[in-house]
């Protein structure tokens, strides 16, 4: 389980490359996710859920994560937001 | 009423002519006789040079409502369409058509110009940028009919396309209108395509920064087709009319392609001593000639003929003795426009001579092999080029439907996924041109032959490819990359897509963004 404590970012803009923020939020707050993608309409909420959902399964139920994607696929956004989440932690 | 490609097509279109739902590759054989420009005669003693474009426009005899034509042959460096029309808006002129053989992203520029109704409809081969989107998303009082390079020429030969007035960006004329495009400053090499609308458009106007003494050696465009004449301070850059010698990429992706499409050529049956071929210029189509060079050293084959846009990587080839002759209808970069001046073996040709389904037979008529790219490619070998995956105009049919029907053998080489967006798809935003003219898609991932073409099928069999269906290819694009979400559309049509035979291939609908 892991307690975001500052704001921390992974990844980078490059093309199939993810550059997320991530930040903590208030307890009861939620998971929000603000994404920037250039198939936002065939993409977008896919990639939302997925960021969410590896977030809860790090046991984080409240952050803002700001996303700009560049046609990343899963694993490398996967793997962008366990990196921030470790940044964004004490682990 | 669904068309022979599927595609669902209105039995009319607004501001379009008779709608006559694409049947086939060669369903339709041509009836009647061919159009023509009006009979004119020039005395001795006119003088045909003018002191302005104002001034051309004026003898021209333009009018509200007629059809004007320019050439992409200056491409991203051309200056004379943007400057003709701004004329034209300042003379008041209204309700155009404009009917260029393509456009390209300089043409941005005219958006306004649509905006105001000095321009109130387009006939192209291809849409780029913002003009692409704006034409996508702004209803005009017709939809933008998009053509093939071949295309083009038939409907202005059987007069569906009709020129009133064409104004020629003439990198080299002289003072009775003998044109070339392989000197001067703004020199862009082959002149196929403004050859066209010099011989069949009512008024032809050269714009020149390279006025010379009569008469000009060599002659693309005659003086006997050439009604004015104005000089300009300059038509063109060079830097956007040719990048200089296009590269061979170095994109590992784009090398990996190549070097599988040139093995399909090799091994798929028309390999052969004197084979002739067309490859495209994108990048991996570029860098097939690279590895395919490898391979005809290696076995001593020589190619009779190559065609189409040049790219300079071509012209090498045709020095090394391994192409025969070249048949030029744009040289595309410095290194084509120095050979197709210098090399005899380099000729020049016009565009119905390379593509026109309607004459009595046009170059690719003649290819065994084409290599060319797609934007996106379906599990029937539909190709789009023409739509990007929003649904948005941003690409350019060209010659590759043209080539396509033509080739005995059509490789499309395309990347398996951009980003994250699948290139073999069920079904292409738009058809540009139909799988049955598609033979084999060559991939990063793999490489898929259109199985009413057992031949190539055995003939790849044991060739070490990674062939698969291309359904197969099409689950690995979705599993890589997820299925993307259906893009939705409105029924307002704004492009209107002709098969080479003037047939409606496909219709673009105006996504809803």
């Amino acid at each position: 389980m892991s307690k975001l404590v500052r704001t921390a970012q992974a990844g980078t803009m490059e093309s199939t490359d993810i550059l997320v923020v991530l930040a903590p939020a208030e307890a009861g707050a939620g998971i929000q996710v603000e994404l920037v993608s250039p198939t936002m309409r065939q993409h977008g909420s896919h990639i939302k859920q997925l960021i969410a959902k590896t977030l809860q399964a790090a046991g984080i139920a409240d952050a803002v994560v700001h996303a700009t994607e560049k046609g990343a696929m899963d694993c490398t956004i996967e793997a962008r937001i366990k990196t921030a989440i470790k940044r964004a932690s004490n682990e | 009423m669904k068309n022979a490609a599927g595609r669902e097509i209105p039995v009319s279109i607004q501001g379009y002519k008779e709608v006559k739902p694409y049947a086939g590759p060669f369903a339709t054989q041509p009836d009647g006789r061919m159009a023509g420009p009006k009979l004119k005669a020039v005395f001795p003693g006119t003088e045909k040079v003018l002191k302005s474009i104002e001034e051309a426009i004026d003898a021209s005899g333009l009018r509200d409502g007629m059809t004007i034509s320019f050439h992409h042959g200056l491409r991203n460096g051309d200056y004379v369409m943007n400057m003709v029309i701004s004329a034209i808006a300042r003379r008041g002129i209204k309700n155009l058509t404009l009917a260029p053989s393509s456009f390209l992203d300089t043409n941005d520029e005219l958006i306004p110009y649509f905006e105001q109704g000095v321009l109130i409809a387009a006939e192209t081969s291809g849409l780029r940028n913002k003009l692409g989107r704006f034409l996508t998303l702004n209803q005009l009082s017709k939809p933008t009919v998009i053509r093939s390079h071949g295309g083009r020429v038939r409907a202005i030969e059987c007069g569906e396309l009709k020129i009133d007035v064409t104004f020629i960006a003439a990198p080299t004329c002289d003072t009775y209108g003998n044109i070339n495009g392989v000197d001067g400053p703004a020199a862009c090499g082959s002149m196929g395509y403004a050859m066209v609308d010099a011989r069949m458009a009512d008024t032809v106007v050269a714009i020149t920064d390279n006025l010379v003494d009569h008469p000009v050696f060599p002659v693309s465009i005659p003086q006997y087709q050439v009604d004015y004449i104005v000089k300009v301070d300059s038509i063109g850059n060079p830097a956007g009319i040719s990048s200089g010698a296009l590269r061979v990429t170095t994109n590992p992706r784009d090398l990996h392609i190549a070097k599988m499409a040139a093995k399909v050529i090799e091994r798929a049956g028309y390999f052969k001593p004197e084979f002739a071929m067309q490859l495209g210029a994108g990048a991996a189509s570029v860098a097939t000639g690279k590895y395919l060079r490898e391979t005809m050293l290696r076995e001593k084959i020589r190619a009779r003929l190559a065609i189409g846009g040049i790219p300079g990587p071509f012209c090498d080839l045709l020095d090394e003795g391994l192409i025969g002759t070249l048949f030029d209808v744009q040289s595309f970069d410095l290194r084509a426009i120095e050979s197709i001046r210098s090399n005899p073996k380099h000729r020049e040709y016009e565009c119905s001579f390379y593509a026109n389904p309607w004459n009595k037979g046009a170059m690719v008529n003649q290819l065994d092999y084409v290599v060319l790219g797609a934007t996106e490619v379906d599990t029937n070998f539909n190709v789009n080029v023409m739509t990007d995956s929003s649904g948005i105009m941003m690409g350019a049919l060209g010659g590759h439907p043209d080539a396509s029907a033509g080739a005995k053998c059509t490789i499309i080489v395309a990347p398996l996924l951009r980003g994250r967006l699948p290139m073999v798809t069920d079904a292409v935003q738009t058809i540009s041109t139909p799988g049955e003219t598609v033979d084999v898609i060559v991939t990063d991932r793999g490489i898929a032959v259109n199985p009413n073409r057992a031949d190539l099928l055995e003939n790849l069999k044991n060739s070490g490819l990674p062939i698969m269906s291309i359904e197969a290819l099409k689950e690995k694009a979705y599993a890589l990359g997820g299925k993307p979400e259906k893009i939705e559309y409105s029924d307002d049509i704004m492009g209107v897509v002709e098969y080479r035979d003037g047939t409606v291939l496909d219709v673009i609908r105006r996504p809803i963004l």
